[in-house]
């Protein structure tokens, strides 16, 4: 290789690490050099075939509820004399714990979504919204235009950010409807790939990430400050959870 | 031992993780059954050290745990892996034909083989950047490299990367030359 950026920036520029000014001389660079544009070339298609090699490993469910039952049992803060009953309660409650994990090893992993809506409905709204036409109703990369156009159209008001420094440009936002319930779904760009963000108001309390993967797509789904949300994207699982971290801030 | 605020936070910060936890020590260790150890054995320190979390990025902070907890585990049970440069074995005794890693059902098994036969080090950035996604300062705070240096190490990586994914064409020659 005779170009020396193709063993450095090159590898931040395909990683998105380089700072804009940096990025955009990097580019007017790839204009005249050969290498680097056959570089870059190479080493996308290495990335999409390790992503599509899908190899990153899930922890086993049996070794989740292992770590789970060894860790040590914490002390009650109101520490007093030790009650024998409490330690029944314990010991019921491990009871319990065990058979909500063997029933989740046994089950396919379900999200635990409320209004009805299944993740089978998501992934539909998913595919139909790739459909030529069908992505946004509002098309702005600009969350001052988007969050307003769900007003008056939605009884509920979703979080509506652009995460574009983090790698997730909003790409816009449309009302969708899922077993009868009015959703916003706000989209998001992710490289070349689309991201799907389906909300809709909580029946239940604030939850972590469940995710999973319906059909080959992945999917994350929590609950957040009364609201519900369900991304769905042919993204890593990583991206998925990157986005809705950033969502959760 | 935690108090049950701490436990509840470490089950809400550090667990969600668990699956990046494993992958890590999977990638690390080669092999499903010393990364299950590997993995409890670093998820039990972490519960320990708890306390010393001073909050931020839960999961860089539990996998870093994981990465030591690896590198302990190699230097007592498989010393020579520390010292690898390019495991050429894997390709010389591999049993795939030619004709079999032309499939298109042994891409997956051709990435994952070229991958196992880099160096920890190389392995390791890989892993963290093409499957969990971490950035550069991430990269950095687990694998204690300096941040300057994550993107030469990824470079590295890559370019090792891919010479293993050519190399199984090319090594046709009977391994007693």
């Amino acid at each position: 290789m005779a170009c020396e950026l193709s063993q450095s920036v090159l590898h931040g520029y395909l990683d998105g690490e380089l700072d804009a000014a940096r990025s955009s001389e990097f580019e007017r660079h790839l204009e005249t050099c050969r290498e680097c544009a056959s570089t870059l070339e190479a080493q996308e298609s290495l990335r999409a075939s390790l992503q599509r090699a899908q190899l990153r490993e899930a922890a086993p469910a049996a070794l989740r509820a292992k770590i789970r039952s060894s860790l040590p049992d914490a002390q009650p803060a109101t520490s007093g004399r030790s009650h024998r009953g409490l330690q029944w309660i314990a010991v019921a409650a491990g009871i319990v714990v065990v058979m909500f994990v063997s029933w989740r090893m046994i089950l396919p992993r379900q999200p635990y979504m409320t209004a009805g809506i299944g993740i089978e409905q998501v992934l539909d709204a998913h595919l139909r919204s790739l459909q030529p036409g069908h992505l946004t109703d509002v098309t702005s990369t600009d969350q001052h235009t988007v969050k307003p156009w769900f007003d008056g159209r939605l009884n509920f008001a979703p979080p509506v950010s652009d995460f574009s420094a983090e790698g997730f440009p909003l790409e816009g936002g449309r009302l969708d409807v899922l077993n009868g319930q009015t959703v916003a779904a706000l989209v998001y760009g992710k490289r070349k790939h689309l991201i799907n963000v389906f909300v809709w108001p909580a029946e239940q309390r604030d939850s972590t990430f469940r995710t999973g993967v319906t059909r080959g797509y992945n999917w994350i789904e929590w609950r957040r400050g009364g609201m519900e949300f369900c991304a769905i994207s042919d993204v890593a699982p990583a991206d998925l959870r990157q986005l809705a971290e950033l969502l959760s801030r | 031992m935690l108090e049950e605020k701490d436990r509840a936070r470490f089950e809400q910060l550090i667990l969600p993780h668990l699956d990046a936890a494993f992958n890590l020590a999977r990638w690390l260790l080669r092999g499903r059954a010393d990364a299950e150890d590997a993995t409890q054995e670093a998820v039990l320190r972490a519960y320990r050290f708890f306390p010393g979390f001073k909050g931020g990025d839960a999961r860089a902070w539990l996998l870093q745990i994981v990465r030591n907890t690896c590198y302990t585990w190699l230097e007592k049970n498989r010393p020579a892996d520390l010292m690898m440069e390019f495991d050429e074995s894997l390709h010389l005794h591999s049993s795939a034909t030619p004709e079999s890693l032309a499939l298109a059902g042994d891409e997956r098994e051709r990435l994952a083989r070229a991958l196992e036969s880099l160096p920890p080090r190389s392995r390791e950035v890989l892993v963290l950047r093409e499957f969990e996604g971490c950035s550069y300062k991430e990269i950095a705070a687990i694998t204690s490299i300096p941040i300057g240096t994550v993107m030469s190490t990824l470079a590295r990586a890559r370019e090792r990367l891919q010479q293993a994914l050519t190399l199984p064409s090319t090594k046709e020659v009977p391994s007693g030359l």
